[in-house]
């Protein structure tokens, strides 16, 4: 085992340890509960730059975990590319989110909790990037599925907290579900879990899963479908804001959603042509839908959401269009503005106690300079504005899609340059509406700046959400996964042009409808069944619910009376009444005495031996 | 040595019986202090368990009892026997620490308690099958009274049930044993005698479901399974965990030791109808605790589901479904006893009601956040979370079926996904207020959580969390055993027709 892989391994247990100690020693002293676990995912940052810097190092270290037969499940460390630039997002964002959190939870009577289960988080997702093979990275996908849970219901007082993590849970066990179905069939296919020896085979024969690959690769995709939120089962992220929102900036919008992204590059050698297929178009349909209902939101960080599922939708678009490292160069950068904006918003929050609805805010923009500038920076970077991070990642994507003599496709294409004027309106309101203007409530007027613990992490993101977008992260991936041959070169100048169009016209729609000051949205007052449906989010929690009662609550309901009615009532009520005049009769020796009882059994059971035997022989 | 866990547990049942009725006191410690020393010996005894010349089967006790039948008081163990025997002290002793509150005739529920446990141990180290079945009665026996008498909720009805169901189960089974001694001719009730006789596949054709059917009622198996949720709602809470905990494993266990073994040619040829009923169990008793409005039901009829994997995982007759399903006993053992602790100890003994629409409004959430946070983690763990053992379990049993029935694991699958809305269910319901909850009730604060209840969780949960982290504990243990004479023709044969 050399260095980088020890490195790997304290880098993978730090925040475990924390997470232990904090939850067995520390759940009453606040303040140290938080230095155990800044100081894990910190520390966890520095070797994470150690195993970066030092680079040169790739492969994997193993150790055996169950081994039955043929069946065999390891725990391990793989560091290549793609880990080692994950790990550097992970801790990296995770040690700012950490710090911000300091100041934005100060004073909840479950500080040390929220810290605890903040480690938790940071094991676990460290546990899937790390992961070498199929088994560890399921386990974690489940364990990041608790933390999230915990922290989403983190104020379980709340109903609506309440209910939002149950959504969450239950909306990424269907997706695991899949999951776990896709890892088998690769498994009774290939007959390994491991990810380099998979490689191996796949890279020998790629035609190991037979006319199944396609259904393999799809199942394995409804985990990402999971945990990213991918369309159909977007509906548990919006609901997920009701989570502190440090927690909605780490894991609902920089890191854990982004863990189906990266599974996806980490298997990209498996999947065949068919899946990737639908992994494109259900990425284009996510970024267009979301970016659609993110328009009429009025609670900043629903919008936010939205924002985030639609950018998700790009990335995994970019998977399904054979372009892994532009998908991961993206999901660097949108970790670096989206942290950034989520914790904006969170300051904002803050400064006007709990107050969401941007179009109760207004006129921030003197009460929160510092707050203002690095959210509109993170607008700007998101929108796609040269020379910001988003233009470079976002055109790395559009490129992909307009490569239309390889993998391209013209109508993903056009869903992801209207998705891009569409994230231009929506942003561009969001800032207009929130910080524009005049203050539209008490609480706005009463705002002032948060805390420097607050808008220190704000600063820093603000260098990496500008100038993440120069590193040459997608060839490096690229190289990482083994794809020599990246296409979308040539397209990129015709992409740019076609996303510097999108930021024009979606940036002068929404300076006419929102650049004066106003006191209603103008798309509601005029387009109102529009607004209606968007505000509702386009029914899909309906639809979803009225389905889930529908079979859900007839099968149940069938299964409770065929419980009840068939084989309780029926038969056992039959057999009762026999018994109970036979009790009846044998309520004579029922004298409460063990003897008795006794007795009689051993009566019984001679009578029993007797018969049986006796009728045998 | 292991036949002192047997011994154990009968003498304190007998000294519990002698105890006054006065001294509740002395007769719970009197039976704290005997499923402390049982479940001693019997951990030692796997610590100590080794393979005799490569033979898994260690014998403890060979004696003739009834020579002119060719009965033998034969006590042996291999490495399946020595899991439930650990699984049977763990449970046992926490049952015995959820069970400090009773009152009334203390002495005589441990005794029957203690019974009931002695009874569970000769099963799972019996190798003579007439032993094995005598035990098996001796087990069924208290159930019966601790139900009746210390029970609730129609309680006289689920006692009268569960006995019934037992009986019909043993009666089965007692055919099937019989059919396999007249048979083989051998003059012996022996394991490893019986199995010498080639059994012609028309004889196995009928023996092999009728025995199984006979034990599997006893684990709960779904058409047969309506006796659990009844029974374990009836029972008071130390006899719901022991219930849940090791008698429902008897049936699993009988079915593995007994039809199983003797006749695994009449078990390739049903294992799919049967797998499917297994499968059946797993949804059904999910969607059926899905729309229950008893908290106690949704947990009886969660191990019809649980006891399912079981089931399935003896069913998929491969190495890695077998471990899954002792792995699975022994999880569900010890979770599904936690989880009857919470509701049963924690949260009835306290509010009297178990209607969730009543404990909705009680904010118990606030007022018992020790209940609150066992139950997440119970529920969790028996719904797969990793890191605790039902995910292992789980795992190897999807995997050992998704190589013998595909169609099967995937029904599993979507258990797992029922059982996670269930769990999620119950837990916002009872301890988180909802929407719909109607104004607190009760505004009086509820007695503290006591050491005991302290106690047993910790030692649930630990048990839990070790066999998830390091299943090899429990599969270094199986794995071979699966390979002993008596399990090789299983797996053998089924392998031979792939």
């Amino acid at each position: 085992m050399t260095g980088a892989f020890s490195l790997a391994w304290i880098v993978l247990l730090l925040p475990l340890v924390s997470a232990a100690l904090i939850t067995l020693f520390t759940l009453k002293n606040d303040k140290l509960s938080a230095k155990i676990s800044i100081g894990a995912v910190i520390g966890g940052f520095v070797l994470s730059l150690l195993i970066f810097l030092t680079g040169g190092t790739s492969g994997e270290h193993n150790i055996t975990w169950i081994s039955i037969g043929d069946f065999q499940a390891t725990l391990g460390v793989r560091i290549d590319a793609l880990s080692s630039l994950m790990l550097l997002v992970v801790t990296g964002v995770g040690s700012l989110i950490h710090w911000y959190s300091q100041g934005y939870m100060k004073g909840d009577r479950s500080y040390s909790r929220y810290f605890a289960c903040l480690s938790m988080f940071t094991f676990s997702m460290l546990g899937i990037v790390l992961a070498s093979n199929f088994m560890q990275m399921f386990i974690f996908w489940e364990l990041v599925g608790v933390s999230s849970y915990l922290l989403i219901g983190f104020w379980y007082e709340r109903p609506a907290a309440a209910d939002a993590s149950k959504k969450a849970f239950l909306t990424n066990r269907i997706g695991d579900f899949g999951f776990i179905l896709g890892i088998i069939m690769v498994w009774a296919a290939a007959g390994s879990l491991n990810f380099t020896e998979l490689q191996g085979i796949f890279g020998a024969n790629p035609e190991v899963l037979g006319a199944t690959a396609g259904l393999a690769g799809v199942l394995l995709f409804c985990g990402a479908m999971g945990k990213s939120a991918q369309f159909p089962l977007h509906v548990w992220l919006p609901d997920a804001m009701e989570g502190p929102t440090p927690v909605s900036a780490l894991i609902h919008a920089a890191t854990m959603v982004a863990a189906g992204v990266f599974m996806l590059c980490r298997i990209f050698f498996l999947l065949s042509p068919d899946a990737l297929m639908v992994i494109a178009w259900i990425g284009g349909i996510t970024a267009l839908m979301a970016a659609v209902i993110a328009l009429q939101q009025n609670d900043i960080k629903r919008i936010l959401a939205y924002s985030t599922l639609s950018q998700l939708g790009y990335m995994v678009m970019a998977v399904g269009l054979h372009a892994p490292g532009a998908a991961m160069f993206h999901l660097t950068t949108h970790a670096f503005f989206k942290a950034m904006l989520f914790l904006g918003a969170g300051s904002v929050i803050h400064a006007l106690h709990h107050e969401q609805d941007i179009w109760k805010m207004g006129g921030l923009k003197e009460k929160m300079p510092a707050t203002y500038k690095t959210f509109l920076i993170g607008t700007l970077a998101l929108c796609g504005v040269f020379p910001l991070s988003g233009f470079f990642s976002k055109d790395g994507i559009l490129a992909a899609a307009a490569d239309f003599r390889h993998h391209g496709n013209m109508v993903l294409f056009a869903f992801g340059v209207l998705a891009a004027v569409l994230t231009t309106l929506y942003m561009a309101r969001l800032v207009l509406v929130a910080f524009h203007g005049s203050n539209r409530s008490d609480s706005a007027s009463h705002a002032h700046e948060s805390p420097s613990v607050m808008t220190g992490p704000l600063w820093i993101l603000l260098i990496p959400s500008i100038i993440s977008g120069w590193l040459p992260i997608e060839s490096f991936v690229n190289s990482g996964i083994g794809i020599e041959h990246a296409g979308g070169h040539t397209e990129a100048p015709l992409a740019m042009a076609f996303s510097t169009l999108a930021l024009l016209i979606g940036g002068s729609v929404a300076w006419a409808l929102y650049g004066k000051q106003r006191e209603t949205d103008p798309i509601a007052d005029n387009l109102h069944g529009l607004s209606t449906a968007l505000k509702n989010r386009l029914y899909f929690d309906e639809i979803f619910s009225g389905l889930i009662f529908i079979t859900h609550e007839a099968i149940s309901k069938l299964a409770g009376w065929l419980d009840r009615a068939v084989l309780g009532g029926f038969v056992v009520k039959g057999l009762y009444n026999v018994v109970d005049v036979l009790g009846r009769g044998i309520r004579l020796f029922q004298t409460g005495s063990i003897q008795t009882y006794a007795f009689l059994f051993v009566l019984g059971v001679a009578f029993v031996l007797y018969f049986v035997i006796g009728g045998i022989l | 040595m292991l036949a002192w866990t047997v011994y154990i547990s009968f003498l304190s049942a007998l000294g519990c019986f002698l105890v006054p009725k006065e001294r509740p006191d002395l007769s719970r410690r009197l039976a704290l202090a005997g499923t402390i020393a049982a479940a001693v010996v019997g951990l030692i005894c796997a610590i100590l368990y080794a393979p005799v010349d490569g033979n898994p089967i260690v014998d403890t006790v060979k004696a003739s009892w009834i020579p002119s039948l060719g009965i033998q008081y034969y006590l042996a163990a291999d490495g399946i026997s020595v899991v439930m025997v650990v699984l049977t002290g763990i449970a046992s002793v926490a049952a015995v620490l959820f069970s400090w509150n009773i009152e009334d005739r203390a002495n005589e529920f441990f005794g029957f308690f203690l019974t009931l446990i002695g009874g569970v141990y000769g099963v799972f180290i019996s190798f003579d099958l007439f032993l094995l079945f005598v035990f098996y009665e001796i087990a069924i026996i208290p159930k019966y009274f601790l139900i009746a008498i210390w029970g609730s909720t129609r309680k006289s009805y689920g006692a009268m049930k569960i006995v019934l169901y037992s009986f019909i189960g043993s009666a089965l089974a007692l055919i099937g044993i019989m059919a396999a001694f007249v048979v083989s001719g051998a003059h012996s009730f022996e394991l490893q005698q019986l199995i010498q006789h080639p059994y012609t596949p028309e004889f196995q054709r009928w023996a092999f479901p009728v025995t199984f059917i006979g034990f599997v009622i006893l684990a709960g198996m779904w058409p047969f399974h309506t006796w659990a949720p009844t029974g374990h709602v009836a029972a008071p809470t130390g006899a719901s965990m022991l219930l849940a905990g090791v008698v429902m494993k008897l049936g699993a266990y009988g079915a593995l030791r007994v039809p199983m073994t003797l006749f695994p040619m009449g078990a390739t040829i049903w294992r799919e109808e049967l797998a499917l009923l297994a499968a059946i169990s797993i949804v059904a008793g999910a969607l059926v605790a899905l729309v229950q409005s008893d908290f106690k039901f949704i947990i009886g009829y969660s191990s019809v589901s649980h006891m399912g994997f079981v089931l399935l995982g003896l069913l998929a007759t491969t190495e890695t479904g077998l471990s899954g399903a002792v792995l699975q006993m022994f999880s569900h053992g010890i979770l599904a006893g936690l989880l009857f602790a919470v509701v049963g100890r924690m949260v009835y003994a306290r509010t009297h009601t178990r209607e969730l629409s009543q404990l909705d409004g009680m904010d118990l959430g606030r007022k018992l956040p020790f209940a609150a946070t066992v139950f997440l983690i119970a529920a969790l763990a028996s719904v797969g979370l990793p890191g605790f053992s039902g995910f292992v379990a789980e795992l190897h049993v999807i995997t050992g079926a998704w190589s013998s029935f595909s169609y099967t694991a995937i029904m599993a699958g979507i258990g797992i996904v029922i059982g996670v809305a269930y769990s999620l269910r119950a837990l916002l319901t009872v301890f988180w207020p909802s929407n719909q909850g109607c104004p607190p009730l009760r505004h009086e604060p509820l007695p503290a959580i006591t050491a005991q209840e302290k106690i047993g969780s910790v030692l649930l949960i630990g048990t839990s969390l070790i066999i998830g982290i390091y299943p090899r504990l429990i599969l270094d243990l199986v794995v071979p055993s699966l390979h002993s004479p008596l399990l090789e023709p299983l797996i053998g044969s089924v392998a031979g027709t792939q």
